[in-house]
Order: structure tokens, then C-alpha cells, then sequence
């Protein structure tokens, strides 16, 4: 905890990249306790996890193109959704923005040389590294991967065969590794600002990540404690969930909820952070409401901490239980409407630069738009009873969360990976790709909207005749979108190793203090410590007077 | 160097201070097993919860040195007891008002 | 024209910093125990009478002594560290030590009390335990994953403290800085509050 560091003031320094520390080479990379090596260490592999899981994706839809077995059988199309679930949930969305930018720009963005735990951050990776291996391990081991969906329902997950231990210990390893991250970020936040940077002068995606990071850090043990008790009862027998015994499986609903409901929010809190950072900057406007979003962070957190029930509003709670939660879940789409208003306000009248950043930006408004909406519809009791467990809510937590966390991830990577590695994409073939990721994309899910509503049960294997047409759409779409992902993907390698070479510190024309510092930024991240006077976002105001002169011609 | 004077005082207590915290600690124990003994209905384990919530606040405050900390350390504490206070309470919602045969 | 390079040497020390760590760390593992507390509480609600009766099998005797121990545990580790911000680096080490003796001696007590149950043939799984009625098969679900957990946890303590004990006879922790200690005190503290939770609720609801 004690560290003499010396910094350089002056003088050209060698990047992160090739800075040359203690230990030389990989061993310089994975013992690294540099945020941003840390940062790239998880981009690796949580992306590697991603392509993973968008493989199980696709099986799930190859399996469902037509009615009855088209190429596994239905054990195996259970263990497919469980294992997309799993990793798509704990090895990519809730760690994704944290661990990769959080890690990467958190210290930068408040003007800091590292995150207060640097250590324990390194650590974190490793915890992650360990869950992934695990997870890998339910897959492989005898037993056969789990099956138990990726919400391990009593009593199935205490009675099924398969590897349930391994996959429920990953999520436990994982959700250590998510607290580590946690603890780091909001002590952080506290500690670490630069002079000057008071509370409504840091960045919007900082206030983002503090809040998400709040709730890592309490909701995460509730559902350490819980997988630990299904490995306890499937070890011992203790019937704690086990109704022969006294046990109430509904109990472990709660419980599971208690941490899965708010991780929705770890998931898509980040991502906003993302979108309020990206807008001022292609419409080069000030942000709208600048307060309300960063206090409709906070809200989002809380709230969002209180809802946990509306999963289970078929599961055999009492009525009063059903309106509570029900009112609940109407009140906490009110912070992230008002995120939605003022985004949308500040593209209002904006110059806008159609930029790949702003172009996934824009989906996600979209996306995250019908997402919510239909979330505040499977919040009403009366329609929830209709469509609890079929398609439609599949497509509703799909919009929210790959529609909307998952493109604001996609608009990060657009954004952030030229000052990361110094490298710039083909900005065309991001364009064009975003046309096939996007229109793949809703391809893929809406018609889930519609077959759901007509009465199509999830994580079933096989279908009646009349929704083959919904299935056979979806499927085309999920080619669409993974060939646009892959394309997507190379891009970004293709800049890595080959692509033009970026040196100005601000290609975007960003005001945060990430757009202040070398690209890629020197190990140290700054000469001299910033002092801050201005809020973010503060676009002078003559360039928007320049751009109306030039419409009026 | 110059501060080492006042410096341990900062955070913390005088021994005897400690040592009187510790024996309200013990004597608050011995009533809660006294208490016990009577039959109070569901006064019982309310009455039991209180003391040892007075029991984990001086922990809190004297050994765990909250007292002498700065605001935020009370106002994170703070925002977890809540977190954890509301979630029984809403659990309770529900469970309070199940109809069972 | 070469430019002379200029460097800023400072050292990162952030005691408050750390100690905030740790208080954050301390709520992880009370949402962890709040879990099962939040399981307890739910059942307690549904079985009152067989929590009640099942209760009467644990021995309050044994549970006052371990609470008596574990607060006495608490008081010589915040000594411990009064010590040490006085200079009185023996004390402290030797305060430190007490807290292991003392953490030991508390779960000795709870070998015993384990061992006693399962000599009676209950514990998970037990045809003895099987045969009772559900709400006290719950109670002892609960008491032993609770208490279980509770004590891997004194465990983890004597450990760091152990550890601490070195540090301070290498002079690793000294009177100028010392928040190593400290925090592995307020984790300790921790282990304390919340068996000041499971004491009346386990053995004091008879």
C-alpha cells in the first residue's frame, strides 16, 4: 500500500504498450498492475468469452430454423441456452464495461494514475480468468454440461446429473471478481479525483460506473451465498430449498433474484455511461440535463435494487407481494426515461457527425427504448400472467441487454479502441457494418415480440407448426448479425495490426480528459496531475454558432 | 514526525475507554440471556435484536472507530444497513401475505 | 539540445483509502450473512414452534461462553492496535496473540458443541434429523450452514491475524503506520457483530 513512484514531468515517454516495468515481455502483461494493461488483459478475454457465447447463440438457433431436431438433441439444446446463459450474462455483459473501460479510463477520466487497489485489481482478472476455466470445465467434465437454464431453478439444480457444481462455482468465482472490481472503483471515485474535479464536474460515464459499482458491491454476495447454498444442498442435503423437508423453492427465486435483478442493472448502467459520454461529442452540444442523468444514476441503482419480484409474479407469491413489485418496477423505468429525453435533447438541434460511435449510440436508443418499454409491460401483473416464460421476454431482455449494453459496448469499442492502441479502423466498414449488426439484430429479436405473444414458451427444444415462420426469421437474422459481428470484429483486428497509426490525442474532439493525454496514453497516464475548472461536455459555443451561419447560406 | 503527539489520538481511544465498551458489551450479554429465560411471546426476539443491535453499535462506533472517522464512513454505512433493511421488508411483503391451506 | 528530464518522486499512501476498501469489503460479507439471515428470518416466520423446540437442543451455556470470548477477542484486538499507535509494539504483538488464543478457544467450544450434535445423530442428512418435524430439519439446516460459515470465517481471521503478528515484530507495521492492522481489526470486528446476531437467534429463542 506504500509505493514510491516517480513520475516524469517532461520529455517524450515510451506508451503503455511498450513500457518496460519490473518483468519484460508476458509476464510484463499478466503480472501487470497498470489499469490499463489490466484493461486490455480483460478486452482479450472477455471478448474471447463473447464469441463463446455467440457460438451457443447461434447453435440455439440453428436447432430452433424448424420444428423437431435439426441438429442436437433437446439435452443438448438445454445445456446450449444454460451455457449462453451463463457466459453471456457473467463472463461478458456484467463485467464487460467495468473491467474493460472502467479499468482502462476510470483513473484517466477523473485525472488519476491508477485506481486505488491496483493489486487487487490484477487479482480481480485472475478471479475471472479462474471462473471462465471453471466454466469451461462444466462444459468438458463428465456429466455434461449443465441444463438447468442459466437461472439454476430449484428443485431441477439440486436433482439434475450434470455439472451444475462447476457452473455454479464459476458464477461464485466471478461474482468475487465483480465485487474486487466494485470495492476498487467506488474507493476510487472517492479518493482519486484529480484537484478541482468535484462531484458535478466528473464525467457522466464516472458517475455511471460509481453507481454500478455500489451495487457489485452489495447485491453480489446475495447470490454468492445462494449458489453456495444449491452446491451446499446438492452436497448434503441440508433442504433448505427442499419442500420435503420444510424448504421453499420459491425462497431461492427470491434469493437468486435479490442479486439477478439489480446485476440487469450492473449490465446496462455502464453502458449509459457510455452513451452520455458519446453524444455531446457527435452532436457537439452540451449534454442536456447534465444533473438529472447523473442523479438518475444513482436512482437507477437504488430502484433498480427493488424489483427483484417481478420475475416471480407467476411463481406463487401473494397478491400484495405482486402489486409492490409491480408498482416498483413502474417507478424505476422513470430515471432511465429521463436519461432517454435528455439524450435525445441534446442530439436535438446538435451538430451531428454520423460517426461509428454515435451510429451504435443511436441503436441503443432505439433498442434500449423498446426494451424498456416492454419491460414497464411485463411489469403490468395482468399482461405478465400472459406472457410470463414465453418468447416475448426473451425479446425484451434481449433489446435491453444486447440492444442496449450490447451495443453501447460496440460503441465503446468504436470510440476508445483508436486512443487504446493508437490504431484507427476502417471507418466505412464500420459504417457499413453497423447496417448489418443492427438490421441482423432486429431481425433476430422482434419477431420473438410477436410469437411470444402469441403463446411461445421459452427454452423449448420443439414448436407447434404456426410460429416455424417467427423462428425461420430469426434464425436468417442471427446470420446477419453474427456476420456483421465478425466483420465488426476484424475490422478491429485488422486496425490492430495494420491499420493507420494514430497519434493526435483527440480524434473525436472530445472534452473529457481521456482526449487530453497521448494516444496511446504513456504508463503514468498524465505528466502532471490535471487540475480541473470546467465541468465536461462544455462545447464552445461558437462552433455551434458557425454551423448555423453556414445552414442560413 | 512533529504530529506523532497528536497523531495517535486520531482514530482512536484510551485503553480504559476500550475496556468499558467491553464490559457494557458483557453486561448487555448477560441480560439478553437473562431476558430470554422470560417468556415475553414476540417481545422475545424483538427485545433480543434490539440489544444486539446496541451491542453491534458500540462494536461499530468505538472498536471499528466509526465515531471518529470521517462523515462518508457512516453514510456508507449507513446506505448498507438500508439496502439490507429494505430488502427483508420487501421480502416480507410478500411473505407476510401469502394464504396458505 | 537536449532537454534535462525532470521526475517527481512521491509515495502512494492512502490510509483512509484503504480503510475504505475495507469497509466496503465488510458489507460484501454482511450481504452474505444478511442472506442467510433473510432465509432465517423467512423461515422463523413460518415454523415459530419448531424453531422454538429445536432451539432448546443448543446449549446456552456454551453459547454465552463463545459470545463472552469472541467480544473479549474484540476488545484485545482494538487494544492491539491502541498499542501500536502508542509505540507498544510487544503489547501489541502479544494482544494480537491473546485474540488467536481466544479465536481458537471459540472454535474449540464449537468442535464440541458440533461434536455433541452429531453424536446425538443430528446433522444433515441423519436419520434422526430426518425424522423430526420440517421446521426443526430447517433450524439445524440453518444453524450449521450459519454457524459453519461463521466459523470458516474466525478461521480466515486467525490467519490474517497471524500474519499480522509478524508484520508487527518485522516492524512492517509500526506506530506511523499501522492501517494493515486496522483493517484486519474491523474485519475482526465484523466476524464479532455478527455472531452478536447469531447467538440470540440460534440459542436464545427458547
Amino acid at each position: 500500500m506504500n509505493e514510491t513512484i516517480t513520475v516524469p514531468t517532461n520529455g517524450k515517454h515510451p506508451s503503455y504498450l511498450d513500457y518496460q516495468g519490473k518483468h519484460k515481455g508476458f509476464l510484463g502483461w499478466i503480472l501487470s498492475t497498470d489499469h490499463k494493461r489490466i484493461g486490455i488483459l480483460y478486452l482479450i478475454s472477455i471478448l474471447s468469452f463473447f464469441l463463446v457465447g455467440v457460438t451457443f447463440g447461434f447453435l440455439i438457433r440453428l436447432e430452433l430454423i424448424a420444428p423437431g431436431r435439426t441438429i442436437v438433441d433437446p439435452q443438448t439444446y438445454n445445456a446450449f441456452f444454460t451455457l449462453h446463459g451463463v457466459i453471456m450474462v457473467f463472463l461478458f455483459l456484467i463485467p464487460a464495461v467495468p473491467a474493460i473501460f472502467g479499468n482502462f479510463f476510470l483513473p484517466i477520466l477523473i485525472g488519476a494514475r491508477d485506481v486505488s487497489f491496483p493489486r487487487l485489481n490484477l487479482l480481480s482478472w485472475y478471479l475471472y480468468i479462474i471462473g471462465g476455466l471453471l466454466a469451461i470445465l462444466s462444459i468438458v467434465a463428465p456429466g455434461g454440461a449443465a441444463d438447468t437454464g442459466w437461472t439454476f431453478y430449484i428443485p431441477y439444480s439440486v436433482r439434475t446429473g450434470t455439472n451444475v457444481i462447476y457452473a455454479l462455482f464459476a458464477a461464485f468465482v466471478l461474482g468475487f471478481s465483480s465485487i474486487l472490481t466494485g470495492i476498487n472503483f467506488v474507493t476510487t471515485v472517492h479518493r482519486l479525483r484529480a484537484p478541482g474535479m468535484t462531484w458535478f464536474k466528473t464525467p457522466l460515464s464516472v458517475w455511471s460506473i460509481y453507481s454500478t459499482a455500489w451495487v457489485q458491491v452489495l447485491v453480489t454476495p446475495i447470490i454468492g451465498i445462494t449458489l453456495l447454498l444449491v452446491i451446499i444442498e446438492r452436497t448434503f442435503n441440508v433442504g433448505l430449498f427442499d419442500p420435503a423437508l420444510g424448504g421453499d423453492p420459491v425462497l431461492f427465486q427470491h434469493l437468486f433474484w435479490i442479486y439477478s435483478h439489480p446485476a440487469v442493472y450492473i449490465m446496462i448502467l455502464p453502458a449509459m455511461g457510455i452513451v452520455s459520454e458519446i453524444i455531446p461529442v457527435f452532436a457537439r452540444r452540451t449534454i442536456f440535463g447534465y444533473k438529472f442523468i447523473a442523479l438518475s444514476s444513482v436512482a437507477i441503482a437504488f430502484f433498480g435494487s427493488l424489483v427483484w419480484a417481478h420475475h416471480m409474479f407467476t411463481a406463487g407469491m401473494s397478491d400484495t407481494g405482486q402489486f409492490i413489485f409491480s408498482l416498483l418496477t413502474m417507478i424505476v423505468s422513470i430515471p432511465s426515461a429521463i436519461k432517454v429525453f435528455n439524450w435525445t435533447a441534446t442530439l436535438y438541434k446538435g451538430s451531428i457527425d454520423l460517426a461509428p460511435p454515435l451510429l451504435y449510440v443511436l441503436a441503443f436508443i432505439f433498442q434500449f427504448s423498446i426494451g424498456g418499454l416492454t419491460g414497464v409491460m411485463l411489469g403490468v401483473l395482468s399482461l405478465d400472467i400472459m406472457v410470463h416464460d414465453t418468447s416475448f421476454v426473451v425479446a425484451h431482455f434481449h433489446y435491453v441487454m444486447f440492444g442496449g449494453a450490447g451495443f453501447g459496448i460496440f460503441a465503446a469499442l468504436h470510440y476508445w479502441l483508436p486512443k487504446m492502441f493508437g490504431r484507427m479502423y476502417n471507418i466505412k466498414v464500420a459504417k457499413n457494418t453497423f447496417w448489418l449488426v443492427f438490421i441482423g439484430f432486429n431481425l433476430l429479436y422482434f419477431p420473438m415480440f410477436i410469437m411470444g405473444w402469441l403463446g411461445m414458451p421459452r427454452r423449448y427444444y420443439d414448436y407447434l407448426p404456426e410460429f416455424h415462420i417467427y423462428h425461420l426469421l430469426s434464425t436468417i437474422g442471427s446470420w446477419i448479425l453474427i456476420l456483421g459481428i465478425l466483420i465488426m470484429f476484424s475490422n478491429f483486428i485488422a486496425a490492430l495490426i495494420c491499420g493507420k497509426k494514430v497519434n493526435e490525442k483527440n480524434i473525436w474532439g472530445g472534452e473529457t480528459l481521456e482526449w487530453t493525454i497521448e494516444t496511446p496514453p504513456i504508463h503514468e497516464n498524465f505528466l502532471e496531475i490535471p487540475t480541473v475548472h470546467d465541468a465536461p461536455y462544455e462545447y464552445k459555443q461558437n462552433e455551434t454558432d458557425i454551423r448555423q451561419f453556414q445552414e442560413v447560406k | 514526525m512533529e504530529k506523532k503527539q497528536e497523531k495517535y489520538l486520531d482514530n482512536s481511544h484510551s485503553y480504559g475507554n476500550y475496556i468499558l465498551v467491553w464490559l457494557a458489551l458483557m453486561a448487555l450479554t448477560a441480560v439478553t440471556v437473562a431476558v430470554a429465560g422470560i417468556n415475553l411471546g414476540g417481545l422475545t426476539v424483538a427485545t433480543a435484536l434490539i440489544i444486539a443491535s446496541v451491542k453491534a453499535y458500540l462494536v461499530l462506533t468505538i472498536f471499528m472507530h466509526l465515531k471518529s472517522e470521517s462523515k462518508i464512513f457512516r453514510v456508507f454505512v449507513a446506505v448498507a444497513l438500508i439496502f439490507l433493511l429494505v430488502s427483508f421488508i420487501l421480502l416480507f411483503s410478500d411473505y407476510s401475505f401469502i394464504v396458505r391451506n | 539540445m537536449s532537454t534535462q528530464e525532470h521526475t517527481v518522486t512521491y509515495i502512494h499512501r492512502d490510509d483512509i483509502g484503504a480503510r475504505m476498501g475495507m469497509w466496503l469489503f465488510l458489507f460484501t460479507e454482511l450481504l452474505l450473512f444478511g442472506g442467510m439471515f433473510i432465509l432465517y428470518s423467512i423461515y422463523r416466520f413460518t415454523y415459530p414452534d419448531a424453531f422454538h423446540l429445536a432451539a432448546k437442543e443448543l446449549n446456552t451455556i456454551i453459547g454465552a461462553f463463545n459470545t463472552a470470548i469472541l467480544l473479549t477477542s474484540s476488545l484485545t484486538m482494538a487494544l492491539s492496535i491502541a498499542a501500536i499507535q502508542r509505540n507498544q509494539k510487544s503489547l501489541s504483538i502479544f494482544l494480537q496473540f491473546i485474540t488467536i488464543v481466544l479465536a481458537l478457544g471459540f472454535m474449540v467450544n464449537k468442535y464440541f458443541e458440533w461434536g455433541a450434535k452429531f453424536s446425538h445423530g443430528i446433522y444433515p442428512g441423519s436419520d434422526v434429523l430426518l425424522s423430526k418435524p420440517a421446521g426443526e430439519i430447517i433450524f439445524f439446516g440453518l444453524y450449521y450452514v450459519m454457524t459453519g460459515l461463521h466459523g470458516i470465517h474466525v478461521i480466515i481471521g486467525i490467519v490474517l491475524i497471524a500474519i499480522m503478528m509478524r508484520f508487527t515484530s518485522k516492524g512492517i507495521i509500526k506506530s506511523d503506520s499501522y492501517v494493515k492492522l486496522e483493517t484486519i481489526g474491523l474485519y475482526w470486528h465484523l466476524v464479532d457483530i455478527i455472531w452478536i446476531f447469531l447467538f440470540p437467534l440460534f440459542y436464545l429463542i427458547t
